[in-house]
Protein backbone atom coordinates (compact mmCIF):
# COMPACT_ATOMS: atom_id res chain seq x y z
CA UNK A 1 0.00 0.00 0.00
CA UNK A 2 1.49 3.61 -1.10
CA UNK A 3 0.54 6.83 -1.07
CA UNK A 4 -0.19 8.21 -4.30
CA UNK A 5 0.59 12.19 -3.47
CA UNK A 6 4.62 12.24 -2.42
CA UNK A 7 6.88 14.98 -1.40
CA UNK A 8 10.07 15.51 -3.40
CA UNK A 9 13.10 16.30 -1.21
CA UNK A 10 16.72 15.27 -1.63
CA UNK A 11 17.87 14.86 2.25
CA UNK A 12 14.76 15.50 3.96
CA UNK A 13 13.62 11.61 4.72
CA UNK A 14 17.16 10.57 5.15
CA UNK A 15 17.39 13.08 7.82
CA UNK A 16 13.80 12.04 9.36
CA UNK A 17 15.05 8.78 9.60
CA UNK A 18 18.23 9.17 10.66
CA UNK A 19 17.54 8.77 14.81
CA UNK A 20 15.56 5.70 14.43
CA UNK A 21 17.88 4.16 12.12
CA UNK A 22 21.17 4.92 14.14
CA UNK A 23 19.97 3.57 17.49
CA UNK A 24 18.71 0.78 15.82
CA UNK A 25 21.95 0.24 14.14
CA UNK A 26 23.73 1.08 17.21
CA UNK A 27 22.01 -0.72 19.60
CA UNK A 28 19.99 -3.57 18.16
CA UNK A 29 21.97 -4.58 15.02
CA UNK A 30 25.25 -4.39 16.07
CA UNK A 31 25.15 -6.55 19.56
CA UNK A 32 23.03 -8.91 17.52
CA UNK A 33 25.47 -9.53 15.11
CA UNK A 34 28.35 -9.60 18.31
CA UNK A 35 26.16 -12.19 19.94
CA UNK A 36 26.14 -14.22 16.60
CA UNK A 37 29.80 -13.66 16.33
CA UNK A 38 30.65 -14.24 19.74
CA UNK A 39 28.54 -17.67 19.90
CA UNK A 40 31.14 -19.11 17.59
CA UNK A 41 34.01 -18.21 19.85
CA UNK A 42 35.64 -20.11 22.66
CA UNK A 43 37.57 -17.79 25.29
CA UNK A 44 40.37 -19.15 27.20
CA UNK A 45 40.17 -18.83 31.05
CA UNK A 46 41.51 -15.16 31.19
CA UNK A 47 39.84 -13.42 28.48
CA UNK A 48 43.18 -12.84 26.94
CA UNK A 49 43.02 -14.91 23.61
CA UNK A 50 39.38 -16.69 21.43
CA UNK A 51 39.38 -19.58 19.47
CA UNK A 52 36.79 -19.62 16.18
CA UNK A 53 35.25 -23.46 17.12
CA UNK A 54 32.52 -23.14 14.63
CA UNK A 55 29.04 -24.75 16.24
CA UNK A 56 31.30 -26.24 19.30
CA UNK A 57 29.41 -24.20 21.56
CA UNK A 58 25.78 -24.92 20.27
CA UNK A 59 26.84 -28.83 20.57
CA UNK A 60 28.17 -28.32 24.18
CA UNK A 61 24.94 -26.15 25.16
CA UNK A 62 22.44 -29.40 23.84
CA UNK A 63 24.30 -31.51 25.65
CA UNK A 64 24.92 -29.52 28.53
CA UNK A 65 22.04 -31.36 31.26
CA UNK A 66 21.60 -27.99 33.02
CA UNK A 67 20.43 -26.52 30.08
CA UNK A 68 18.00 -28.76 28.86
CA UNK A 69 16.62 -28.83 32.25
CA UNK A 70 16.22 -24.69 31.70
CA UNK A 71 14.44 -25.39 28.99
CA UNK A 72 11.95 -27.87 30.27
CA UNK A 73 11.29 -25.61 33.14
CA UNK A 74 10.76 -23.21 30.51
CA UNK A 75 8.52 -25.00 28.72
CA UNK A 76 6.57 -25.69 31.80
CA UNK A 77 6.50 -22.51 33.23
CA UNK A 78 5.24 -20.89 30.02
CA UNK A 79 2.45 -23.44 29.08
CA UNK A 80 0.85 -23.00 32.86
CA UNK A 81 1.20 -19.19 33.01
CA UNK A 82 -0.76 -18.93 29.31
CA UNK A 83 -2.86 -21.73 30.64
CA UNK A 84 -3.61 -20.21 33.89
CA UNK A 85 -4.08 -16.84 33.09
CA UNK A 86 -6.17 -17.08 29.52
CA UNK A 87 -8.55 -19.39 31.06
CA UNK A 88 -9.11 -17.31 34.36
CA UNK A 89 -9.63 -14.35 32.06
CA UNK A 90 -11.99 -16.57 29.29
CA UNK A 91 -14.24 -17.56 32.25
CA UNK A 92 -13.98 -13.70 33.53
CA UNK A 93 -14.84 -12.26 30.04
CA UNK A 94 -17.85 -14.20 29.68
CA UNK A 95 -19.54 -13.47 33.14
CA UNK A 96 -18.20 -9.78 32.31
CA UNK A 97 -20.30 -9.85 28.78
CA UNK A 98 -23.30 -11.31 30.29
CA UNK A 99 -24.12 -9.27 33.27
CA UNK A 100 -25.40 -5.66 32.29
CA UNK A 101 -25.13 -3.57 35.70
CA UNK A 102 -21.67 -3.01 37.06
CA UNK A 103 -19.90 -3.88 33.58
CA UNK A 104 -17.95 -0.80 33.47
CA UNK A 105 -17.24 -1.24 37.36
CA UNK A 106 -15.84 -4.78 36.79
CA UNK A 107 -13.16 -3.75 33.95
CA UNK A 108 -11.59 -0.91 35.73
CA UNK A 109 -10.99 -3.58 38.75
CA UNK A 110 -9.67 -5.94 36.49
CA UNK A 111 -7.61 -3.71 33.66
CA UNK A 112 -4.97 -2.23 36.46
CA UNK A 113 -2.50 -5.55 36.93
CA UNK A 114 -1.47 -5.11 33.50
CA UNK A 115 0.26 -1.38 34.25
CA UNK A 116 2.10 -3.36 37.60
CA UNK A 117 5.45 -4.37 36.52
CA UNK A 118 6.74 -7.76 36.36
CA UNK A 119 9.24 -7.74 38.93
CA UNK A 120 6.54 -5.68 41.17
CA UNK A 121 3.54 -8.14 40.81
CA UNK A 122 6.94 -11.14 41.98
CA UNK A 123 7.25 -9.39 45.19
CA UNK A 124 3.36 -9.38 45.74
CA UNK A 125 3.42 -12.82 46.05
CA UNK A 126 6.82 -13.61 47.23
CA UNK A 127 5.61 -11.96 50.15
CA UNK A 128 1.76 -13.28 50.17
CA UNK A 129 3.46 -17.12 49.67
CA UNK A 130 6.25 -16.23 52.48
CA UNK A 131 7.13 -19.01 54.86
CA UNK A 132 7.21 -16.55 58.30
CA UNK A 133 5.19 -13.71 57.40
CA UNK A 134 2.85 -14.46 54.60
CA UNK A 135 -0.87 -15.14 54.87
CA UNK A 136 -0.88 -18.10 52.12
CA UNK A 137 1.89 -20.11 53.11
CA UNK A 138 -0.46 -19.74 56.85
CA UNK A 139 -3.48 -20.65 55.15
CA UNK A 140 -1.75 -23.29 53.59
CA UNK A 141 0.04 -24.65 56.96
CA UNK A 142 -3.64 -24.57 58.64
CA UNK A 143 -4.23 -27.27 55.59
CA UNK A 144 -1.26 -28.92 56.82
CA UNK A 145 1.17 -28.31 53.94
CA UNK A 146 4.27 -26.47 54.78
CA UNK A 147 4.67 -24.43 52.04
CA UNK A 148 8.80 -23.00 51.36
CA UNK A 149 9.80 -21.53 48.04
CA UNK A 150 13.15 -21.29 49.64
CA UNK A 151 13.50 -24.66 49.85
CA UNK A 152 11.34 -26.91 47.55
CA UNK A 153 11.79 -26.26 43.78
CA UNK A 154 8.13 -26.82 42.99
CA UNK A 155 6.46 -24.49 45.43
CA UNK A 156 9.05 -21.65 43.92
CA UNK A 157 7.98 -22.45 40.20
CA UNK A 158 4.40 -22.58 41.36
CA UNK A 159 5.11 -18.83 42.99
CA UNK A 160 6.40 -17.50 39.99
CA UNK A 161 3.80 -19.25 37.56
CA UNK A 162 1.08 -17.83 39.64
CA UNK A 163 2.98 -14.29 39.83
CA UNK A 164 3.22 -14.31 35.92
CA UNK A 165 -0.47 -15.32 35.35
CA UNK A 166 -1.70 -12.69 37.94
CA UNK A 167 0.43 -10.05 35.77
CA UNK A 168 -1.26 -11.41 32.26
CA UNK A 169 -5.11 -11.44 33.32
CA UNK A 170 -5.88 -7.92 32.38
CA UNK A 171 -4.44 -8.03 28.76
CA UNK A 172 -6.26 -11.56 28.36
CA UNK A 173 -9.85 -10.19 30.05
CA UNK A 174 -9.82 -6.96 27.92
CA UNK A 175 -8.49 -8.66 24.56
CA UNK A 176 -11.46 -12.03 25.69
CA UNK A 177 -13.83 -9.04 26.37
CA UNK A 178 -13.22 -7.10 22.41
CA UNK A 179 -13.66 -10.90 20.87
CA UNK A 180 -16.64 -11.80 23.19
CA UNK A 181 -18.24 -8.54 21.91
CA UNK A 182 -17.94 -8.57 18.48
CA UNK A 183 -19.12 -11.74 17.50
CA UNK A 184 -22.82 -10.89 15.84
CA UNK A 185 -25.92 -11.14 18.50
CA UNK A 186 -28.00 -12.49 15.82
CA UNK A 187 -26.10 -16.25 15.89
CA UNK A 188 -26.50 -16.21 19.66
CA UNK A 189 -30.04 -15.49 19.34
CA UNK A 190 -31.18 -17.66 16.81
CA UNK A 191 -29.11 -20.50 18.60
CA UNK A 192 -31.19 -19.91 22.13
CA UNK A 193 -34.10 -19.63 19.62
CA UNK A 194 -33.21 -23.37 18.81
CA UNK A 195 -33.30 -23.90 22.66
CA UNK A 196 -29.45 -24.42 23.21
CA UNK A 197 -28.53 -23.57 26.64
CA UNK A 198 -26.17 -20.72 27.63
CA UNK A 199 -23.51 -23.88 27.99
CA UNK A 200 -23.97 -25.57 24.91
CA UNK A 201 -24.02 -22.03 22.99
CA UNK A 202 -20.98 -21.11 24.84
CA UNK A 203 -18.91 -24.49 23.45
CA UNK A 204 -20.42 -24.78 19.92
CA UNK A 205 -20.77 -21.09 18.65
CA UNK A 206 -19.18 -18.40 20.85
CA UNK A 207 -15.85 -20.62 21.67
CA UNK A 208 -14.93 -21.79 18.04
CA UNK A 209 -15.62 -18.23 16.95
CA UNK A 210 -13.23 -16.76 19.44
CA UNK A 211 -10.37 -18.93 18.12
CA UNK A 212 -8.83 -16.12 16.37
CA UNK A 213 -8.56 -14.39 19.70
CA UNK A 214 -7.46 -17.73 21.45
CA UNK A 215 -4.44 -17.97 19.30
CA UNK A 216 -3.15 -14.73 19.40
CA UNK A 217 -3.05 -14.69 22.99
CA UNK A 218 -1.24 -17.99 23.38
CA UNK A 219 1.46 -16.58 21.02
CA UNK A 220 1.88 -13.43 23.58
CA UNK A 221 1.36 -14.87 26.45
CA UNK A 222 4.05 -17.48 25.61
CA UNK A 223 6.60 -14.21 24.57
CA UNK A 224 5.80 -12.53 27.92
CA UNK A 225 6.69 -15.64 29.83
CA UNK A 226 9.69 -16.25 27.51
CA UNK A 227 11.26 -12.74 27.81
CA UNK A 228 9.40 -10.72 30.10
CA UNK A 229 9.65 -12.53 32.75
CA UNK A 230 13.30 -11.83 34.13
CA UNK A 231 11.84 -9.60 36.55
CA UNK A 232 9.97 -11.95 38.36
CA UNK A 233 12.73 -14.84 38.24
CA UNK A 234 14.86 -12.27 39.55
CA UNK A 235 13.43 -10.57 41.78
CA UNK A 236 12.07 -13.44 43.87
CA UNK A 237 13.39 -16.66 43.88
CA UNK A 238 16.71 -15.88 41.49
CA UNK A 239 16.50 -18.64 39.89
CA UNK A 240 16.83 -21.55 42.61
CA UNK A 241 16.04 -23.30 45.40
CA UNK A 242 18.57 -25.71 42.89
CA UNK A 243 18.07 -24.02 39.23
CA UNK A 244 14.29 -25.14 39.72
CA UNK A 245 12.75 -21.76 38.33
CA UNK A 246 16.17 -20.93 36.21
CA UNK A 247 13.80 -19.89 33.14
CA UNK A 248 16.23 -19.29 29.93
CA UNK A 249 16.05 -15.99 29.85
CA UNK A 250 17.42 -16.06 33.27
CA UNK A 251 19.85 -18.66 32.09
CA UNK A 252 21.34 -16.41 30.05
CA UNK A 253 21.96 -13.27 31.82
CA UNK A 254 23.52 -15.84 34.92
CA UNK A 255 25.42 -17.20 32.37
CA UNK A 256 27.03 -14.07 31.21
CA UNK A 257 27.07 -11.79 33.64
CA UNK A 258 27.51 -13.75 36.86
CA UNK A 259 29.66 -16.99 35.52
CA UNK A 260 31.21 -14.73 32.70
CA UNK A 261 30.97 -17.64 30.11
CA UNK A 262 30.65 -15.57 26.67
CA UNK A 263 30.50 -18.31 24.20
CA UNK A 264 28.29 -20.41 25.97
CA UNK A 265 25.77 -17.43 27.09
CA UNK A 266 25.99 -15.73 23.27
CA UNK A 267 25.20 -19.17 21.81
CA UNK A 268 22.13 -18.81 24.97
CA UNK A 269 21.13 -15.64 23.00
CA UNK A 270 21.35 -16.67 19.35
CA UNK A 271 18.78 -19.82 20.56
CA UNK A 272 16.80 -17.33 22.25
CA UNK A 273 16.70 -15.00 18.99
CA UNK A 274 15.41 -17.87 16.79
CA UNK A 275 13.02 -18.45 19.12
CA UNK A 276 11.63 -14.84 19.11
CA UNK A 277 11.76 -14.73 15.59
CA UNK A 278 10.46 -17.89 15.05
CA UNK A 279 7.21 -16.79 17.39
CA UNK A 280 6.99 -12.95 15.66
CA UNK A 281 6.78 -14.31 11.99
CA UNK A 282 4.07 -16.49 13.16
CA UNK A 283 2.10 -14.08 15.09
CA UNK A 284 2.43 -11.52 11.63
CA UNK A 285 1.22 -14.43 9.03
CA UNK A 286 -1.54 -15.03 11.25
CA UNK A 287 -2.34 -11.44 11.56
CA UNK A 288 -1.97 -10.90 7.51
CA UNK A 289 -4.42 -13.26 7.36
CA UNK A 290 -6.71 -12.20 9.72
CA UNK A 291 -6.78 -8.16 7.28
CA UNK A 292 -7.74 -10.49 4.53
CA UNK A 293 -11.34 -11.89 5.94
CA UNK B 1 -27.88 -10.95 27.22
CA UNK B 2 -30.70 -12.99 25.01
CA UNK B 3 -32.66 -14.16 27.57
CA UNK B 4 -33.64 -13.53 31.12
CA UNK B 5 -31.95 -15.96 33.74
CA UNK B 6 -31.98 -14.52 36.68
CA UNK B 7 -29.86 -17.21 38.75
CA UNK B 8 -27.34 -17.30 36.08
CA UNK B 9 -27.42 -13.17 36.40
CA UNK B 10 -26.27 -13.80 40.49
CA UNK B 11 -24.20 -16.61 39.39
CA UNK B 12 -22.08 -14.57 36.86
CA UNK B 13 -22.21 -11.43 39.36
CA UNK B 14 -20.75 -13.82 42.53
CA UNK B 15 -18.13 -15.32 40.13
CA UNK B 16 -16.84 -11.75 39.10
CA UNK B 17 -16.92 -10.48 42.25
CA UNK B 18 -14.99 -13.64 44.29
CA UNK B 19 -12.38 -12.94 41.33
CA UNK B 20 -12.24 -9.72 41.73
CA UNK B 21 -10.83 -10.09 45.18
CA UNK B 22 -8.87 -12.82 44.44
CA UNK B 23 -6.71 -10.52 41.86
CA UNK B 24 -7.02 -7.75 44.60
CA UNK B 25 -6.18 -9.48 47.60
CA UNK B 26 -1.90 -9.23 47.31
CA UNK B 27 -2.39 -5.71 46.93
CA UNK B 28 -4.73 -5.23 49.79
CA UNK B 29 -2.15 -7.72 52.15
CA UNK B 30 0.52 -5.32 50.74
CA UNK B 31 -1.16 -2.15 51.22
CA UNK B 32 -2.09 -3.11 55.03
CA UNK B 33 1.55 -4.45 55.88
CA UNK B 34 2.94 -0.93 54.75
CA UNK B 35 0.56 0.86 57.41
CA UNK B 36 2.05 -1.30 60.46
CA UNK B 37 5.29 -1.31 62.42
CA UNK B 38 7.64 -4.20 61.98
CA UNK B 39 6.49 -5.60 65.21
CA UNK B 40 2.96 -6.79 63.75
CA UNK B 41 4.55 -8.62 60.54
CA UNK B 42 7.08 -11.17 62.89
CA UNK B 43 4.48 -12.95 64.27
CA UNK B 44 1.53 -15.42 61.97
CA UNK B 45 -1.04 -14.48 61.34
CA UNK B 46 0.05 -11.18 59.88
CA UNK B 47 -3.03 -8.15 60.42
CA UNK B 48 -5.45 -7.77 57.67
CA UNK B 49 -6.70 -4.60 58.62
CA UNK B 50 -4.25 -1.07 58.33
CA UNK B 51 -2.56 -0.02 61.11
CA UNK B 52 -1.89 3.59 62.16
CA UNK B 53 1.75 3.93 60.66
CA UNK B 54 1.02 5.16 57.49
CA UNK B 55 2.47 8.20 57.67
CA UNK B 56 5.50 7.27 59.29
CA UNK B 57 6.19 4.45 57.22
CA UNK B 58 5.93 6.30 53.94
CA UNK B 59 7.57 9.60 54.83
CA UNK B 60 10.74 7.23 56.09
CA UNK B 61 11.15 5.22 52.69
CA UNK B 62 10.56 8.74 50.60
CA UNK B 63 13.13 10.64 52.55
CA UNK B 64 15.98 7.83 54.03
CA UNK B 65 15.24 4.60 52.28
CA UNK B 66 15.89 1.33 53.60
CA UNK B 67 19.41 0.88 55.62
CA UNK B 68 20.31 -2.26 55.18
CA UNK B 69 19.39 -2.04 51.42
CA UNK B 70 22.14 1.03 50.70
CA UNK B 71 19.92 3.65 52.02
CA UNK B 72 18.51 5.23 48.76
CA UNK B 73 15.82 7.12 49.32
CA UNK B 74 12.86 6.16 47.29
CA UNK B 75 11.78 9.62 46.57
CA UNK B 76 14.78 9.69 44.65
CA UNK B 77 14.70 6.16 42.79
CA UNK B 78 10.47 7.32 41.58
CA UNK B 79 12.22 10.88 40.03
CA UNK B 80 14.79 8.23 38.24
CA UNK B 81 12.05 5.94 37.00
CA UNK B 82 9.97 9.16 36.28
CA UNK B 83 12.81 11.09 34.29
CA UNK B 84 13.56 7.48 32.50
CA UNK B 85 10.00 6.38 31.67
CA UNK B 86 9.10 10.25 30.21
CA UNK B 87 12.51 10.42 28.18
CA UNK B 88 11.28 6.76 26.95
CA UNK B 89 8.13 7.97 25.78
CA UNK B 90 8.74 11.04 24.56
CA UNK B 91 12.03 9.62 22.33
CA UNK B 92 10.05 6.73 21.28
CA UNK B 93 6.89 8.64 20.20
CA UNK B 94 9.11 11.60 18.45
CA UNK B 95 11.63 8.91 16.45
CA UNK B 96 8.87 7.07 15.55
CA UNK B 97 6.62 9.94 13.96
CA UNK B 98 9.39 11.62 11.82
CA UNK B 99 10.74 7.73 10.71
CA UNK B 100 6.79 6.81 9.75
CA UNK B 101 6.78 10.38 7.97
CA UNK B 102 9.43 9.49 6.16
CA UNK B 103 8.34 5.87 5.02
CA UNK B 104 5.30 6.75 4.06
CA UNK B 105 5.38 10.32 2.55
CA UNK B 106 8.59 10.56 0.40
CA UNK B 107 10.17 7.90 -2.89
CA UNK B 108 13.62 7.32 -1.68
CA UNK B 109 15.92 4.70 -2.76
CA UNK B 110 16.43 1.77 0.36
CA UNK B 111 13.15 2.99 1.43
CA UNK B 112 11.81 -0.42 2.43
CA UNK B 113 15.49 -1.62 3.51
CA UNK B 114 15.43 1.57 6.37
CA UNK B 115 11.75 -0.28 6.97
CA UNK B 116 13.23 -3.36 6.96
CA UNK B 117 16.09 -2.59 9.35
CA UNK B 118 13.35 -1.05 11.82
CA UNK B 119 11.36 -4.06 11.77
CA UNK B 120 13.94 -6.21 13.12
CA UNK B 121 13.95 -4.08 16.31
CA UNK B 122 10.88 -6.36 17.21
CA UNK B 123 12.80 -9.86 16.69
CA UNK B 124 15.56 -8.58 19.80
CA UNK B 125 15.08 -7.52 22.62
CA UNK B 126 16.71 -6.36 25.38
CA UNK B 127 16.83 -10.12 26.89
CA UNK B 128 18.26 -12.04 24.07
CA UNK B 129 21.24 -9.49 23.33
CA UNK B 130 22.35 -8.98 26.93
CA UNK B 131 25.73 -8.66 27.05
CA UNK B 132 26.53 -7.65 23.63
CA UNK B 133 24.29 -4.10 24.46
CA UNK B 134 25.66 -3.87 27.70
CA UNK B 135 29.55 -3.83 25.83
CA UNK B 136 28.09 -0.88 23.18
CA UNK B 137 26.74 0.84 25.86
CA UNK B 138 29.94 0.68 28.08
CA UNK B 139 32.08 1.64 25.48
CA UNK B 140 30.49 4.80 24.64
CA UNK B 141 30.30 5.53 28.45
CA UNK B 142 26.81 5.90 28.74
CA UNK B 143 26.78 3.45 32.21
CA UNK B 144 25.31 5.22 35.13
CA UNK B 145 23.58 8.00 33.31
CA UNK B 146 20.04 8.98 31.95
CA UNK B 147 20.99 8.82 28.72
CA UNK B 148 22.19 5.51 28.87
CA UNK B 149 18.80 4.37 30.89
CA UNK B 150 16.97 5.34 28.31
CA UNK B 151 18.58 5.96 24.53
CA UNK B 152 19.03 1.96 23.97
CA UNK B 153 15.51 1.12 24.48
CA UNK B 154 13.99 4.57 22.21
CA UNK B 155 14.43 2.29 18.48
CA UNK B 156 10.70 1.37 18.63
CA UNK B 157 9.23 -0.85 15.12
CA UNK B 158 5.68 -0.83 17.26
CA UNK B 159 5.00 2.88 17.88
CA UNK B 160 6.26 3.11 13.79
CA UNK B 161 4.33 1.09 12.58
CA UNK B 162 1.16 2.15 14.38
CA UNK B 163 2.01 5.42 13.03
CA UNK B 164 2.76 4.23 9.84
CA UNK B 165 -0.33 2.29 9.43
CA UNK B 166 -2.44 5.66 10.85
CA UNK B 167 -0.81 7.98 7.96
CA UNK B 168 -1.91 5.86 5.62
CA UNK B 169 -5.57 6.07 6.30
CA UNK B 170 -5.13 10.00 6.13
CA UNK B 171 -6.72 10.72 3.07
CA UNK B 172 -4.91 11.76 0.05
CA UNK B 173 -6.86 14.83 -0.37
CA UNK B 174 -4.58 16.87 2.34
CA UNK B 175 -1.32 16.39 1.29
CA UNK B 176 -3.02 17.31 -2.21
CA UNK B 177 -4.05 20.58 -0.88
CA UNK B 178 -1.55 21.29 1.07
CA UNK B 179 0.82 20.76 -2.01
CA UNK B 180 -1.57 23.25 -4.21
CA UNK B 181 -1.22 25.98 -1.23
CA UNK B 182 2.36 25.80 -1.79
CA UNK B 183 2.89 23.86 1.86
CA UNK B 184 6.47 22.53 2.00
CA UNK B 185 6.86 18.99 3.86
CA UNK B 186 7.81 20.10 7.09
CA UNK B 187 4.83 22.58 7.05
CA UNK B 188 2.57 19.59 6.01
CA UNK B 189 4.12 17.54 8.58
CA UNK B 190 3.67 20.08 11.49
CA UNK B 191 0.33 21.49 10.52
CA UNK B 192 -1.81 18.81 9.73
CA UNK B 193 -0.38 15.91 10.53
CA UNK B 194 0.68 16.22 14.02
CA UNK B 195 -2.90 17.46 14.87
CA UNK B 196 -4.54 14.36 13.24
CA UNK B 197 -2.08 12.08 14.99
CA UNK B 198 -3.45 13.51 18.34
CA UNK B 199 -5.38 10.51 20.06
CA UNK B 200 -2.96 8.10 18.44
CA UNK B 201 0.17 10.07 20.37
CA UNK B 202 -2.19 10.39 23.26
CA UNK B 203 -3.14 6.71 23.47
CA UNK B 204 0.80 5.57 22.81
CA UNK B 205 1.91 7.80 25.48
CA UNK B 206 -0.01 5.63 28.35
CA UNK B 207 1.35 2.55 27.01
CA UNK B 208 4.92 3.38 26.53
CA UNK B 209 4.85 5.19 30.16
CA UNK B 210 3.84 1.79 31.75
CA UNK B 211 6.39 0.45 29.47
CA UNK B 212 9.16 2.98 30.56
CA UNK B 213 8.27 3.20 34.40
CA UNK B 214 8.11 -0.90 34.45
CA UNK B 215 11.59 -1.52 33.06
CA UNK B 216 13.62 -4.26 34.84
CA UNK B 217 16.38 -5.77 33.19
CA UNK B 218 17.97 -2.74 31.76
CA UNK B 219 18.38 -0.42 34.60
CA UNK B 220 19.60 -3.24 36.49
CA UNK B 221 22.58 -3.78 34.20
CA UNK B 222 23.49 -0.52 33.24
CA UNK B 223 23.11 1.53 37.24
CA UNK B 224 25.91 0.55 39.32
CA UNK B 225 26.00 3.77 41.30
CA UNK B 226 22.71 4.22 43.56
CA UNK B 227 22.09 7.40 43.05
CA UNK B 228 20.57 6.58 39.48
CA UNK B 229 18.62 2.96 40.61
CA UNK B 230 14.99 3.27 39.50
CA UNK B 231 12.56 2.11 42.03
CA UNK B 232 11.21 -1.26 39.98
CA UNK B 233 14.76 -2.27 40.57
CA UNK B 234 15.32 -0.94 43.99
CA UNK B 235 12.55 -3.20 45.63
CA UNK B 236 14.40 -6.31 44.50
CA UNK B 237 17.71 -5.12 46.77
CA UNK B 238 15.19 -4.57 49.33
CA UNK B 239 13.52 -8.26 49.17
CA UNK B 240 16.98 -10.16 49.02
CA UNK B 241 19.00 -8.50 52.01
CA UNK B 242 22.13 -10.66 52.88
CA UNK B 243 22.52 -11.80 56.89
CA UNK B 244 18.21 -10.59 57.99
CA UNK B 245 14.98 -10.70 57.40
CA UNK B 246 13.72 -8.12 54.70
CA UNK B 247 11.69 -4.83 56.60
CA UNK B 248 8.86 -5.86 55.25
CA UNK B 249 6.53 -2.85 56.16
CA UNK B 250 9.11 -0.25 54.74
CA UNK B 251 9.69 -3.17 51.81
CA UNK B 252 5.89 -3.04 51.33
CA UNK B 253 5.16 0.69 51.68
CA UNK B 254 7.98 0.99 48.72
CA UNK B 255 6.36 -2.18 46.91
CA UNK B 256 2.70 0.50 46.71
CA UNK B 257 4.95 3.58 45.56
CA UNK B 258 6.74 1.37 43.03
CA UNK B 259 3.25 0.29 41.25
CA UNK B 260 1.43 3.37 41.86
CA UNK B 261 1.91 5.66 38.86
CA UNK B 262 1.51 3.13 36.64
CA UNK B 263 -1.69 2.11 37.61
CA UNK B 264 -3.01 5.93 38.24
CA UNK B 265 -2.46 6.60 34.48
CA UNK B 266 -4.44 3.47 33.57
CA UNK B 267 -7.25 3.92 35.40
CA UNK B 268 -7.51 7.25 34.69
CA UNK B 269 -6.57 7.09 30.91
CA UNK B 270 -8.98 3.84 30.97
CA UNK B 271 -10.23 4.69 27.25
CA UNK B 272 -6.81 5.80 25.97
CA UNK B 273 -4.93 2.66 27.15
CA UNK B 274 -7.95 0.44 25.62
CA UNK B 275 -7.10 1.56 22.64
CA UNK B 276 -3.13 1.96 22.49
CA UNK B 277 -3.36 -1.77 23.67
CA UNK B 278 -5.42 -2.85 21.03
CA UNK B 279 -3.66 -0.89 18.32
CA UNK B 280 -0.20 -1.63 19.20
CA UNK B 281 -0.99 -5.36 19.06
CA UNK B 282 -2.68 -5.07 15.33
Amino acid sequence: MNKRVVFRHRWLPYALLAPQLFITLIFFVWPASQALYQSLLIEDAFGLASEFVWFDNFIDLFADEHYLASFRTTIIFSVSVAGLSMSLSLLLAVMADRVIHGAMVYKTLLIWPYAVAPAVAGVLWFFMFNPTVGINAYVLHLLGYDWNHYLNGTDALILVIIAASWNLISYNFLFFLAGLQSIPRSLIEAAAIDGASPVKRFWTIVFPLLSPTTFFLLVVNSVFAFFNTFGIIHATTEGGPLQSTTILVYKVFNDGFIGLDLGGSAAQSVVLMAIVIALTVFQFRYIERKVEY
Amino acid sequence: MVENRPYLNVISHLIIIICIGIVMLPVWITFVASTHPIEALLTQPIPMWPGDRLFENYALVLTAGIADAGGVPVGVMMINSLIMALSITIGKIAISLIAAYAIVYFRFPFRMTCFWIIFMTLMLPVEVRILPTFKVVADLGMLNSYAGLSIPLIASATATFLFRQFFLTVPEELAEAARIDGAGPLKFFIDILMPLSRTNIAALFVILFIYGWNQYLWPLLITTEESFYTVVMGIQRMVNVSESLPVWHLVMATTILAMLPPVIVVVTMQRLFVKGLIETEK
